[in-house]
């Protein structure tokens, strides 16, 4: 049986993923609406890949990976971690998995106690859960953490307040490795330092992956930092997916309207080809994920909307190998 | 100042120092730069490397205590605005220049509608009844594409999206006629479709009313995109400056190089490594006397070990400057940086 479950390269499996939080429209009204931070959204990551989620904010991206490590309990739909449900699990048995699902956060200094020294932070860690450690022991499986993130092991006296941004992330990930996870849920993990530090970060992610064949879910809204760590990109919008491709075909060959106008957004760095592209323009914002459109929810926005798109969701097809789009102008 | 018709603010020498118990943090340190009417011009750094300071020495909006503007001038339309007095100063904040954040809720009264923000800014700076600057501010959200204008003006600053609300900013400029615009990151907190509108429009209100804008940001594209020319900035100082095409086709301090080695780009091969900049950028405070950027510097060399800090000089003739002691032309071939 664990055999089987080892040769299955599949490592997580989201089916139709749902999670839909109550808002009250005032303080007063009793009336409760949706907000539909999730709405049917599925996808797969292989072991010692990395999946990437893209998209603007509000669409989908955190509430998903809340959900796969456990935070959320998702209205409908179901997760499949190393080919077991974990939404069907009662609450002592996902405490199993709590270990091998490790997040690492945007904002370095906000996930860090401030009152703890970088050396109980990762110890903190280690032992967390009642697990346990021969005492002799601790001591140099923090310091090659902290190693292993490329921290000198004396900044283990300091606390968060004293090291730098990129020290912060770093500690944060020693953190997320200590518990020895197979699964990494990394959310916006570069978007808060600065752009000299930013390609640290993604090295040192590449490097820990070959090293420890970590599977990461990497979030963030910068598709050319997903794009880069990422062998596979999902795209989201207004609670749906609505383009998958490997990270190659993205900016060769993007199908959705909203995939081309987001590639088109980001401004680019060699100067002959910026200075001579047509960009294209979205009009508008993104709605919000209370009322959100009929049919596709890009349509409001889409110059090629058509009937069947304001009435319709179209469903997320696969066009050619391992690229799957939800348009209907598409085919 | 003679000669320079077309030249509508030029800063030189401009030194701002923070002082707080630990010593003096040299912010800016001696930075000189000019821009011309109708010009689209870039500073480009990290945080912390005195980019936004600069900016708001000029119009003296550095708070003292800590801060202080040691020397420099700011020549602007021919009068020095470090030398203004503080009502003189305030005359010319809002209408002559005009200052648009990087957070739009923070800079907006989130108890007042927009209209009234709007209005009660063009009352401070030109002589108009009420209605008429209900009136002139109407029209200023028409110009920034805010689609019905006349209800968003009773409209607070929270009922907005982001994007919406940097466009009120932007409507402020217009709406008080400034000559002179100074964006400090104008899209940053903002999603990337809102981000590429926003620039789209500052850049065609730049145009259309026949402003100059000064756009400070740490995103390289943003710059290759719009800017006319280019300022990089590190801890303090300017080390590079040119024309956008200069820079961005022929980039020459090893600072500018190494960011833009270390940015993932959307065009290149998904297998390439990203070369970082090894190290953190510098504390201003009590800095050592050599170049800033030695520490982290590939190119490093006896040369800059041995000397104080480099001053610009021209490279390839033109108006491409750099402050370096090396030879970069030469050694990026040889080190295949």
């Amino acid at each position: 049986m664990n055999m089987t479950i080892e040769q299955n390269s599949v490592l997580l499996e989201v089916n139709n993923l749902k999670m839909h939080f109550p808002v009250s429209e005032s303080i007063f009204s009793k009336s409760k609406t949706v907000l539909k931070a999730v709405d049917g959204v599925s996808f797969t990551i292989n072991r010692g890949e990395t999946f990437g989620l893209v998209g603007e904010s509000g669409s989908v991206k955190t509430t998903t990976g809340k959900c796969i490590l456990g935070i959320h309990n998702p209205t409908d739909g179901n997760i499949i971690y190393n080919g077991i449900d974990i939404t069907k699990l009662s609450k002592n048995e996902a405490k199993k998995f709590l270990r091998e699902k490790q997040m690492i956060f945007q904002d370095p200094y906000g996930s860090l106690d401030p009152r703890r020294s970088a050396f109980t932070i990762v110890k903190d860690a280690i032992v967390a859960d009642g697990h346990k450690i021969p005492k002799g022991e601790l001591k140099d499986k923090v310091n090659s953490l902290l190693e292993l993130v490329e921290l000198d092991p004396v900044i283990g006296t300091r606390y968060p307040h004293e090291m730098s941004g990129g020290q912060r992330q770093r500690l944060g990930i020693a953190r997320a490795l200590a518990c020895d996870p197979k699964l990494i849920v990394c959310d916006e993990p570069v978007s808060a330092l600065d752009v000299s530090i930013q390609a640290q970060i993604i090295n040192l992610f590449e490097e820990l992956q070959e090293k420890m064949k970590l599977t990461y879910l990497f979030i963030a809204h910068d598709l050319a930092v997903v794009r880069h760590i990422s062998d596979y990109v999902g795209v989201t919008y207004l609670g749906k997916l609505v383009e998958v491709t490997d990270s190659r075909e993205l900016y060769k060959n993007p199908l959705h309207p909203y995939t081309k106008a987001l590639l088109s957004a980001i401004p680019l760095t060699n100067y002959e080809v910026e200075r001579k592209r047509n960009r294209i323009m979205l009009q508008g914002d993104i709605p919000s994920p209370i009322n959100t459109p009929t049919g596709c929810p890009f349509h409001p926005r889409c110059i090629y909307a058509r009937k069947e798109c304001l009435t319709c969701m179209p469903p997320l097809r696969e066009i050619s190998k391992g690229h799957k789009v939800a348009c209907h102008i598409v085919n | 100042m003679g000669g320079y018709s077309n030249r509508l603010l030029e800063v030189n020498n401009l030194r701002t120092s923070f002082f707080i118990t630990e010593g003096e943090v040299k912010a800016v340190d001696g930075i000189s730069y000019y821009i011309d009417k109708e010009e689209i011009v870039a500073i480009v750094g990290e945080s912390g490397c005195g980019k936004s300071v600069s900016q708001m020495s000029i119009i003296q909006l550095i708070q003292s205590p800590p801060g202080k503007i040691l020397g420099g001038e700011a020549i602007f339309e021919g009068r020095d605005l470090l030398k203004l007095n503080s009502s003189e100063i305030r005359r010319v904040r809002g209408a002559e220049i005009a200052f648009i954040f990087q957070e739009p809720m923070t800079a907006l009264n989130p108890v007042i509608t927009v209209g009234k923000q709007l209005s009660k800014d063009i009352r401070t700076h030109k002589k108009v009844s009420r209605k008429e600057a209900w009136n002139i501010a109407t029209e200023a959200l028409k110009a920034v594409k805010i689609p019905d204008p006349e209800k968003r003006m009773k409209n607070y600053p929270f009922e907005m999206s982001g994007g919406m609300r940097q466009r009120v900013m932007i409507a402020n400029a217009v709406a008080c006629n400034a000559n002179l615009i100074i964006a400090d990151e104008p899209t940053t907190a903002l999603d990337v479709t809102t981000q590429a509108q926003v620039m789209e429009l500052l850049v065609s209100i730049v145009k259309e009313y026949k402003t100059s804008l000064i756009v400070v940001t740490h995103n390289l594209g943003l710059v290759t995109r719009y800017a006319d020319r280019i300022y990089v900035m590190y801890a303090g100082r300017i080390v590079e400056s040119g024309t956008c095409k200069e820079i961005m086709k022929n980039p020459s301090h090893p600072y500018t190089l190494g960011l833009l080695k270390s940015v993932p780009k959307l065009d290149s091969d998904v297998d390439e490594k990203l070369i970082p900049i090894t190290g953190a950028p510098p504390t201003l405070l009590n800095a050592p006397d050599t170049c800033a950027f030695l520490p982290r510097c590939p190119y490093a060399s006896e040369i800059c070990r041995c000397n104080s800090k480099p001053e610009l000089h021209k490279i390839n003739g033109g108006n491409h400057l750099i402050a370096c002691y090396r030879d970069i032309a030469r050694l990026k071939n040889e080190h295949d940086y």
